[in-house]
């Protein structure tokens, strides 16, 4: 059966001029990065390769790059490493950390636990596109405030954050400002110095990299407490043997990104407001969920009334399909997605709702392939439903 | 328990038997609720004592469709008695076992059903 993968924003397959990249740090350029020998040398200069190509990709230098395993633990070091170095701010009035309702659980949970440690932290609300409202965030600034953390754009609805606002308003009242930028690289063009942006976090195996890998950027003045103690590597600030292999092929990720930039955008966008047309247009009471300009490049993330999103997915698989939900019953907790709630979408609506997420190897008739078939799907599944009266 | 969909429940889910509603039904029972993500109502036709006809609409997940489809199976023909002792480990065993974050679906479809006799009932009752 033919099988049409559609949840790039879940993760890529590695673009086999990557891969080919790679292979030769596995057994023949294995030396240990850190090595002064020839074998180190030959691993270290490919390291500093990839370091200077992420950084020309977002505009800074490359020794503000640390390599870490991913998003999370970039996301893990900026917020946590920040904090920990002005524990003294806790326990006054004012926020110390400000976020927004929607992040990704590896922002959310670190502020969380953050809050337990004693941080006051301000997850700012957003309207009904996913979008914060700079007037609620410069309300919620205090002396005590030392950091603002919101993504670049959201990974379930795809809406794009303000970003040029924030970071304007953190340099204006000297606070820093940290963005998950793990699902943006790639589909929108990030300048950190322009933007004003402090730290950025993003993830190998969202842009056709391997998994296992991804960076922080830190400006270069900014001190930050390590999560990893060890060996002091990445200046002290990430101790742990570099994978060489990982970061060659991140390295190898974001030039190509710089070589391509438009015409894959182009390409994701395309195929993206045809398949939003195509369902919006066809499916009675379908919406799309987030903004319908300010969205990611390849995201359509759509609700049905009626129907459940678990049901829709395994539905959608069984036709060869892979696409992602947001619905309770899919997730561990029952839950309905915190990101659709957070929209004022009630819980019935964020249960109906899919995530399809085009990507580079994606084509108009694999789009033409999955409109009919959630069209079908959404029918069969309307017509079992006591929640669907036609 | 089982920590993925058995091919029993892929197929019910897939391949729904009993599909529909009843229009002039002896019982209707309906349980769940949309913000959890599962409604089911059920609709029965008795006769003699015995559910004769029975169909579902459920709107919720694979399990919850196929734990619709395959009690709907399990009763029918059955007499209420034997249609009210069912539980939802009969529901889940059936299926060949449900993931325990599941087990809930298999509750709400023998819930529903004992909700369409008790409505059953109590129509007889009062009309």
């Amino acid at each position: 059966m033919k099988q049409i993968y559609m949840d790039y924003a879940a993760t890529t397959p590695v673009e086999k001029e990557i891969i080919n990249a790679m292979v030769p740090f596995f057994n023949e350029k294995f030396g240990n990065p850190s090595s002064i020998h020839d074998f180190g040398i030959k691993a270290s200069d490919a390291v500093e390769k990839a370091r200077s190509n992420i950084s020309e990709l977002i505009g800074c230098i490359p020794e503000e790059i640390i390599f870490t395993s991913g998003g999370t633990e970039s996301d893990n070091l900026a917020i946590k490493g920040i904090s920990y170095l002005n524990k003294d701010k806790r326990n006054n009035d004012g926020f110390n950390i400000i976020t927004c309702s929607i992040e990704h659980p590896a922002v959310r949970e670190t502020c969380k636990f953050l809050e337990k440690q004693g941080f006051k932290v301000k997850f700012l609300p957003v309207d009904k596109y996913g979008i914060i409202d700079t007037n609620d965030l410069l309300e919620s600034i205090s002396k005590d405030t030392f950091l603002i953390t919101i993504m670049y754009a959201n990974n379930e609805i795809g809406t794009i954050e303000p970003i040029d606002e924030i970071g304007k308003i953190a340099s204006e009242n000297n606070i820093l400002f940290h963005t998950d930028a793990v699902q943006a690289v790639g589909k929108e063009e990030i300048d950190v110095k322009k933007q004003n942006i402090d730290m950025l976090s993003l993830s190998s195996h969202k842009i056709y990299g391997p998994k296992g890998v991804g960076a922080l950027y830190k400006r270069k003045d900014l001190k930050i407490q390590p999560l990893a103690h060890g060996g002091g590597h990445e200046k002290g600030f990430r101790s742990s043997t570099l994978n060489t292999p990982g970061i060659v092929g991140l390295g190898k990720a974001c030039e190509i990104i710089v070589n391509n930039f438009e015409k894959n955008v182009s390409h994701y966008k395309k195929l993206r407001d045809k398949i939003i047309s195509n369902i919006t247009e066809n499916i009675e009471e379908s919406y799309l969920n987030g903004h319908p300009e300010k969205r990611l490049a390849n995201n359509a993330h759509f609700r049905f009334t009626g129907i459940e999103g678990e049901s829709l997915q395994l539905m959608l698989d069984e036709k060869g399909i892979a696409a992602s939900t947001g619905s309770a019953c899919s997730s561990k907790k029952l839950e309905a997605s915190h990101v659709l709630l957070a929209l004022g979408l009630k819980p019935e609506e964020a249960h109906g709702s899919i995530r399809l997420s085009v990507g580079r190897n994606n084509n108009e008739e694999e789009i033409s392939y999955v409109s009919d078939a959630l069209q079908e799907v959404v029918k069969k599944l309307r017509n079992m439903s006591p929640l669907w009266n036609r | 328990m089982v920590d993925k969909y058995t091919e029993i429940v892929k197929d019910h889910f897939l391949n729904p038997r009993n599909v529909g509603e009843i229009k002039d039904a002896d019982g209707v029972g309906t349980v769940g609720n949309p913000k959890c993500g599962d409604v089911m109502t059920i609709y029965i036709k008795v006769k003699d004592d015995k559910i004769t006809d029975i169909k579902f609409k459920t709107y919720g997940c694979a399990a919850a469709i196929a734990s619709s489809s395959i009690a709907t199976e399990i009763v029918k023909g059955k007499t209420l008695k034997q249609a009210e002792n069912l539980t939802r480990n009969d529901v889940a065993d059936e299926l060949g076992g449900l993931p325990s974050v599941k087990m809930h679906c298999s509750n709400l479809a023998s819930d529903a059903i004992h909700e369409a006799i008790k409505d059953y009932r109590n129509k007889k009752k009062t009309g």
